[in-house]
């Protein structure tokens, strides 16, 4: 890469987004270019910021948590996992037996869905538009057993604080059952077909490079922190929710490019399938809701609750003055703080990878801009 | 919530005098005392008043000052080498009106604590870019919401409401169904975006 191009021309500064189809939402992004060569990028965002802490301050404890939903929209049960943990936490209760493995099935079938999503439109991003139309045929049989459980598909409002509202319908373990044997033969599937083009894989590989200490420095979680080769799991490191019951390994790669993150979230596919298999296999009968009163007054205090989300660890701060509502919540997105690494890995890179390195992160607008 | 249990019994019957306004319970909260705490108030000595372990989580509380040294020491002698989250919390009818809150967690521990600091409006806290890149997002959010300037951050900018809003959201005197509505009469070219 010269320092100097023959023309002797200035840095050209190029506008990308905010309606822009790969940067996955209102994302803004501006580059400074030399020729085809990033030489900086600079991220504008809050385009779709809606006040989503603010709105915690004026609602009751109960009241906020359809509204967590709305932070990552496709991965909503885990939201409302981590802001239900959070408040049990002030509360002192934990969610029963039953609740706890009901709540796991569907945040790892949400980790899937979230994943699968991110395949269709990684690889549309770098030029293969069919792969899209599949994962999206195994993503609604997510969305049906969402729908049938709580009657909504995306932002569903599944949990509630002290465990669960509904019930699992009939037949529910079955369907997770058949999910689980159907979705590991396609996975292989598409991964045929995926890793073993040459051209999608060089797209990939030393695209977007971000090693261990970067991640630590740009407090990267999740999967891109794995594919660095960081074996750290927040299910595995500091288990939430009976996580520490259920066998399954941590996928990490090596150099920590957009190849191994693809590895790395193919495989947590497999693994989140290996729990919904277990948890079903082991689904404890019993209540699905803790004594928690009508009314939730937390004593005062303060809690930072984080889980595993599938875009890294999803924290909430809840500061509890004794009233009906929440002092202060904090969201902490994985998003938005994953998304600041992507000035160190897009300068150098072709503005033809950019697209693939916005898409490696995984970012969810909802979830940055909040 | 159909399946959620009655709550036991009646309360029971009225004392005679009526009772003065009851302050709300407290989340129970024990001193923190470990080899780390010991390592720190040799280091910190007066500068850390507070060491608390609250719902089995810890977190101590500082001198505004003190904050940076602090961050620094846990991640090079402590391994606390993530920033997890920088955010704060107006409280404004105390003197010291808001409370800045940094989250840490060691890799190499498995450990997550919070550093607390607390100063009046005015004072703008240094910045923590220096120890960890990550905090540069986190503070211009802090600073977007809360007006905290960060002395020394590279790009003291705000982060999610637009460049020339007036006004910080998350302060407590800000309502919720205020906005700037110059900036929505001139940029949105409508009298109210409620």
């Amino acid at each position: 890469m010269a320092d100097s191009t023959f023309l002797d021309s200035t840095e050209l500064v190029l506008n990308m987004g905010p309606q822009h189809p790969s940067t996955h939402g209102v994302l803004r992004v501006i580059l400074k270019l030399d020729g085809e060569r990033v030489r900086g990028t600079e991220c504008v965002i809050g385009y779709l910021h809606r006040g989503l802490e603010k709105i915690g301050e004026n609602r009751t404890y109960a009241m906020y948590v359809p509204y967590v939903d709305r932070a990552d929209y496709v991965a909503a049960v885990s939201n409302g996992l981590g802001y239900c943990l959070a408040v049990e936490k002030l509360l002192s209760v934990e969610a029963p037996p039953r609740a706890q493995a009901v709540r796991v099935i569907l945040t790892e079938l949400t980790r899937i869905s979230s994943h699968l999503l991110w395949l269709g439109t990684h690889c549309l991003d770098i030029g293969a538009t069919t792969p899209l139309f599949y994962t999206f045929r195994e993503r609604e049989f997510i969305m049906n057993i969402l729908e049938k459980y709580c009657g909504a598909r995306l932002t569903t409002h599944a949990f509630r604080i002290g465990g669960l509202q509904y019930e699992t319908y009939e037949g529910f373990e079955d369907e997770c059952r058949k999910f689980c044997d159907w979705l590991p033969p396609k996975l292989a599937e598409y991964d045929l077909l995926l890793a073993g083009n040459r051209i999608l894989v060089a797209r990939m590989r030393e695209v977007g490079v971000l090693n261990e200490d970067d991640c630590k420095a740009y407090g990267v979680t999740g999967p891109m922190l794995r594919a660095s080769g960081v074996k750290w799991d927040l299910r595995k490191a500091q288990p939430y929710s009976g996580y520490e019951q259920y066998d399954f390994e941590i996928p990490t790669g090596e150099l920590g490019d957009t190849y191994d993150r693809y590895r790395v979230r193919m495989e947590e596919m497999h693994q989140s399938a290996r729990i919904i298999r277990q948890a079903v296999d082991r689904l404890p009968e019993g209540p699905i809701m803790a004594k928690v009163p009508k009314v939730i007054k937390p004593p005062v205090g303060e809690a930072y609750v984080s889980v595993e989300a599938p875009k890294g660890e999803l924290g909430y701060y809840v500061v509890s003055d004794g009233s009906t509502q929440p002092y202060r919540v904090r969201i902490r997105p994985p998003s938005f703080v994953n998304l600041q690494a992507l000035d160190r890995m897009a300068r150098g890179a072709l503005i033809a990878d950019l697209v693939a390195i916005i898409g490696t992160i995984d970012i969810v607008l909802g979830e940055v801009d909040r | 919530m159909a399946d959620q249990p009655k709550p036991e019994g009646k309360a029971p019957t009225a004392p005679t005098a009526p009772a003065a306004p009851k302050a709300p319970p407290q989340a129970p909260s024990t001193p923190w005392e470990s080899e780390l705490t010991r390592m720190l108030q040799e280091r910190f000595g007066e500068q850390i008043s507070e060491f608390t372990t609250q719902l089995g989580q810890q977190f101590l509380v500082a001198k505004p000052e003190a904050a940076i040294p602090i961050l620094e020491y846990l991640k090079l002698e402590a391994s606390f080498d993530y920033l997890v989250d920088v955010t704060a919390v107006d409280y404004p009818k105390r003197t010291e009106r808001f409370d800045l809150v940094y989250v840490v967690y060691s890799f190499a521990r498995n450990q997550r604590i919070r550093v607390k600091i607390r100063f009046p409006e005015g004072y703008r806290p240094a910045t923590a870019t220096g120890v960890h890149l990550t905090a540069d997002w986190l503070e211009r959010e802090v600073f977007d919401m809360f007006g905290i300037e960060f002395a020394g951050h590279p790009n003291m900018r705000r982060i999610l409401m637009p460049e020339g809003w007036q006004g910080y959201p998350l302060r407590k005197d800000y309502s919720i169904i205020q906005q700037d509505e110059a900036w929505v009469r001139e940029n949105l070219g409508i009298e109210s975006a409620q």
